[in-house]
């Protein structure tokens, strides 16, 4: 194929394959892998492009790092109720005591890992279960997808938080396991709708045609093919539902679901309502875990919209053209009013 | 029409003409993307008489539907028109806003578009829709708007109960015809249409065509007609040009090209529609594939697949010249430079 | 016609669904837990009520699973959902969820059809005028207000506007030392109690409809058939409207029934942020008393209210969208 001249890289059209599992001997793992590889590659290159991702990230990697090591940052023991109460922000205590005399600064940060783990917990585990029943529905076809579909549409549709309410309220209280259980169980619905979409699309590409000839068996195409091919929508799932968790954990946590003896985000909102800290002249006890919930939560929502503009160029912001009420375009320079060139 | 020495453009018309209505001239159009900008239209002039019939023909991605939208001021970003000038009986429309065209818009000047599925408001009837675009333009009265209605519908052999109809309740070819019957509805001096077969069968194109020539004679519009099936307007147009990768490749009378082909990738396209009637030759495509336009190559874009190519073209283009009454961009036909 | 019917059996699904739910839930918990409830109030309750109470919760019946089923489904074909047992004991669930609706229907009733229309009045206009500074600041100030906590905002808004400047009233429907009575005096009452409830409604959900309609919007604007009334020489208000709008807000109407359940969330934690008796207040009460026979019940008004109001909203697109209309 005759191409003009064009530099290294400049195009991704190009007929020829990168050098991977071919070169190195190993079996090809078809299509699907290497465009794994490739979109994770080009997922990196766009983090980087994109501001709100890298806010997103930024915020996503603190979060982390505090969950990890809290014990580096906060030296006070989150449940000790030894200091005075009620006290407000000072040099010790950065944003002051609790009306049990436990420090606030430990709590925020010693608070932060219980939801992560929720956060990551239901991402993982929802997005997994949405995967398999959205992509096995639209594999499998026929009944088996009307029976999934009708499943989801189910869930979709019967109000979540109530249901957890009632749960909770039945297991009286829940730890943090449950409430990853609980939650995931639940919030798979929405997310296995989009994968089960995007699988319908793949089916009749023509790398999934070669292995049916090859004489792949279902499970392996489905695995091995179909599933690298989606990772950006799964990645996009992974972050939907850890933000839906945070959010939900949080309100159960509040209204006094959640485990009492994990301090947590939610939790200190819990205690903070039930002893009138606004009243009491501590409104840091409220108001600082509701900014973390907010700052994690928004840490996940940037990088999920990041995402949506990456895959779908038209929602970018439009830049340097003055456009007109009704969406014409003119380039504000020199070109408005051209008037006929007289060449000679 | 003035002849100055490098504006004069084709001016041979079918007989009877009379004067230019466009002008088209240096028009240049770039996609304005993240990675670069993209020179989707380089530089294209022709004319245009009343009552004449241009087949603009390329293949994919030569940049002849931009060149469409270009002149009817209908670009959406990241295109804009960087260069050139639209004269539209006596008036630049570059750089107009909407509210300025909105006079000239579908009263002097309609569009036919590709798909009437993805053309017409999914939501409204046809009837709604012939409706808004004449009490945009005045026409406020309830009869005056149902006759012209019914009476542009019957033009082109649609009964006019349908006028109550939706997009999706009609067929494919009765779509079509009614996106042109809405572009008679004020009998305008121009029609632009982008590809109005494409989505059709081969007898529903013929049968297509030839309502629109009937229109044509009996109205007396002009026509720019986009495709990238030449034997459609081999038949119907007058003048023809051929574009590639952005630039006008050959530019003269229909028959002309037809018969003598000058650009080297004009007798490539000839030569790949058999003749029905000819003795059998083996057909022959052009190998390769059309340039990326990100980047413009130093020299002349269809250097890579020309079976003719010369050193000099690959580092230098050729300007676009003046031979025998027909515009070629060749170096193989290097008469009176036009343009650079 | 069959569009409808698939419709209705869809929901009649969910409802057995959801009624499945309720009578199974409690009796897979670790030792049921209606149990110690029921045994500790059974004197007050009358006869029937402890028999409705049965078969909703196997206690203390001699019927097989199966039978307490059917009997639990009778039930409430009936209308017949037993006593509250600690909120308001030996009072009629239904007599108590009645006096809780209107002030959950007009609180996030009214301000649900508000961000709604409000939301996607301002997502259309937000796409209409693309590559202004407004377009690129707005998407990221919108994303980070979808996800404040319902109840966090609540609480700031109580804060800012009732602890400190005490402008504004934020405990209760209403002053409870009035009489409620259809007079002025009392509505403007309401009207005041209400005003942080909604606001607080109001802020967190607007901005996803300001989102999504902007989203849709813009693929809209890239439509052919826009182009075309651009074309025609339209006037811009009637491209935006008619032929961008109309076509755009399709997909947001089903988005808007799908998002119901989010709301229900919110306007529960809204209303026990400012003691607001409405329903979602009463489902938390309940919560907190172990008052199963109530929480139960308020689950399902809130799965049919939602069912209701996908119901609307397909409707709304039937009317909206021909294509609807003649697939079925």
């Amino acid at each position: 194929m005759a191409t003009l001249r064009t530099p290294p890289g400049a195009s991704d059209t190009g007929p020829s394959q990168p050098p991977g599992p071919a070169a190195a001997g190993l079996p090809l793992a078809g299509g699907g892998g290497i465009a794994g590889a490739r979109s994770l590659r080009r997922m990196g290159r766009a983090i980087t492009a994109n501001r709100k991702a890298t806010v997103g990230v930024a915020l996503l990697v603190l979060f982390i790092f505090v969950g990890l090591f809290p014990g580096l940052i906060a030296h006070d023991n989150p449940q000790a109720e030894i200091y005075p109460r009620s006290l407000g922000p000072s040099a010790q205590h950065w944003l002051g005591t609790t009306s049990f005399g436990q420090d606030m600064f430990a709590q925020v940060i010693w608070g932060t890992r219980p939801v992560l783990l929720i956060a990551f917990g239901v991402g993982i585990l929802a997005t997994v279960v949405a995967m398999l029943i959205g992509v096995a529905a639209a594999y499998l076809g026929g009944a088996a997808d009307g029976t999934l579909n009708v499943i989801t549409d189910v869930l979709l549709v019967i109000p979540l938080f109530p249901l957890l309410i009632i749960i909770g309220s039945y297991l009286h209280g829940a730890g943090t396991a449950v409430m990853i259980a609980v939650i995931a169980a639940t919030s798979w619905s929405y997310t296995a709708r989009q994968l089960r979409s995007q699988a319908l699309s793949l089916r009749s590409r023509d790398f999934l045609n070669a292995a049916k000839v090859r004489g792949e068996r279902r499970l392996y195409v489905i695995c091995v093919e179909i599933i690298p091919t989606m990772t950006s929508l799964l990645v996009a799932a992974f972050l939907t539902n850890a933000l839906y968790a945070v959010l939900f954990s949080s309100s159960l946590q509040f209204i006094g679901l959640g485990d009492p003896n994990v301090t947590s985000w939610g939790t200190m909102l819990y205690w903070a309502e039930n002893n009138e800290a606004f009243q009491t002249g501590l409104p840091l006890w409220i108001i600082v875990p509701g900014l973390c919930i907010v700052a994690l939560g928004a840490a996940f929502a940037l990088l999920n919209y990041a995402f949506d503009e990456i895959g779908n160029p038209a929602l970018r912001p439009v830049k340097s053209m003055r456009v007109t009420k009704a969406g014409a375009v003119t380039t504000p320079d020199r070109h408005r009013r051209l008037r006929v060139k007289r060449t000679g | 029409m003035s002849s100055a020495p490098g504006e004069e453009v084709l001016s041979t018309g079918p007989a009877g003409s009379t004067g230019t209505m466009l002008e088209v001239h240096d028009l240049s159009v770039e996609y304005l993307m993240e990675r670069g900008k993209v020179l989707a239209v380089d530089r294209v002039s022709f004319d245009l008489a009343a009552g004449e019939f241009v087949g603009i023909v390329g293949e994919s991605g030569c940049g002849k539907s931009t060149l469409l939208f270009a002149i009817a001021q209908l670009l959406v970003p990241p295109a804009t028109i960087t260069g050139g000038s639209v004269i539209f009986k006596g008036r630049n429309m570059v750089g107009l806003t909407d509210t300025e065209l909105a006079a000239v818009r579908w009263k002097d000047l309609s569009v036919v578009m590709q798909s009437a599925m993805n053309a017409l408001n999914p939501v409204k009837s046809i009837q709604a829709q012939f409706a808004d675009a004449m009490r945009a333009h005045g026409v406020t009265s309830k009869a005056e708007i149902a006759d012209r209605s019914a009476e542009v519908l019957q033009m082109v052999g649609i009964d006019p109960v349908h006028l109550k109809s939706y997009p999706h309740q009609l067929s494919g070819g009765m779509r079509q015809r009614s996106m042109i019957a809405m572009a008679m509805l004020f009998t305008p001096d121009l029609v632009i249409m982008d590809e109005p077969t494409s989505a059709l069968d081969v007898v529903a194109q013929r049968s297509l065509m030839v309502q629109i020539k009937e229109l044509q004679d009996k109205l007396g519009f002009a026509i720019i007609f986009v495709t990238h099936d030449m034997s459609l307007v081999r038949h119907f147009s007058d003048r023809l040009i051929v574009m590639y990768g952005g630039v006008v490749a050959e530019y003269g009378l229909t028959n002309e090209v037809f018969e003598s082909p000058m650009h080297p990738y004009s007798i490539g396209l000839m030569e790949a529609f058999p003749s029905i009637r000819g003795p059998k030759v083996p057909l022959t495509g052009i190998p390769g594939s059309p340039p990326n336009l990100a980047i413009i190559p130093p020299g002349c874009r269809f250097a890579a697949r020309c079976p003719k190519v010369m050193a000099r073209c690959e580092a230098e283009p050729p300007g676009l010249y003046r031979v025998d009454g027909r515009l070629v961009r060749c170096f193989l036909h290097e008469g009176e430079r036009v343009q650079p | 016609m069959r569009f409808v019917f698939r419709r209705l059996g869809f929901f009649l699904l969910t409802l057995w669904v959801a009624l499945t739910l309720n009578f199974v839930l409690p009796r897979l918990m670790p030792g049921n837990p209606a149990l110690a409830i029921i045994g500790k109030f059974r004197g007050g309750i009358s006869p029937q009520a402890v028999k409705v109470l049965e078969a909703q919760f196997g206690v203390g019946t001699h019927q097989n699973v199966l039978a307490q089923y059917f009997s639990y489904l009778g039930n409430v074909a009936t209308l017949r959902f037993g006593v509250s047992l600690t909120t308001q004991p030996g009072a009629s669930v239904g007599r108590i969820i009645l006096d809780a609706i209107p002030w959950t229907l007009g609180l996030v009733g009214v301000t649900t059809v508000l961000a709604f229309i409000l939301g996607t009045g301002i997502g259309i206009l937000a796409a209409w005028r693309r590559g202004g500074y407004l377009d690129s600041l707005m998407p990221p100030v919108f994303v980070i207000m979808t996800v404040i906590p319902y109840f966090w905002i609540g609480l700031v808004l109580i804060l800012i506007f009732g602890v400190k400047l005490k402008l504004l009233p934020y405990f209760f429907s209403y002053t409870y030392t009035l009489t409620p009575g259809f007079n002025l005096a009392f509505i403007g009452n309401v009207a005041e109690h209400a005003i942080l409830p909604a606001f607080t409604l109001l802020i967190t959900t607007i901005g996803i409809w300001i989102l999504t309609m902007r989203n849709t919007m813009i693929t809209t604007l890239a439509e052919d058939y826009v182009r075309m009334a651009r074309a025609k020489g339209l006037p811009a208000h009637r491209i935006m409207l008619d032929y961008a709008a109309r076509n755009a807000i399709l997909p947001n109407l089903t988005g808007f029934a799908m998002s119901l359940g989010f709301v229900v969330g919110g306007a529960i934690l809204i209303e026990e942020v400012f003691n607001y008796q409405g329903v979602g207040y009463l489902l938390l009460q309940a919560v907190g008393n172990d008052d199963y026979p109530l929480m139960q019940a308020l689950f399902l008004l809130i799965t049919v209210a939602v069912l209701l109001a996908i119901l609307l909203s397909d409707l709304a697109t039937a009317i909206l969208d021909p294509r609807t209309r003649a697939a079925g």
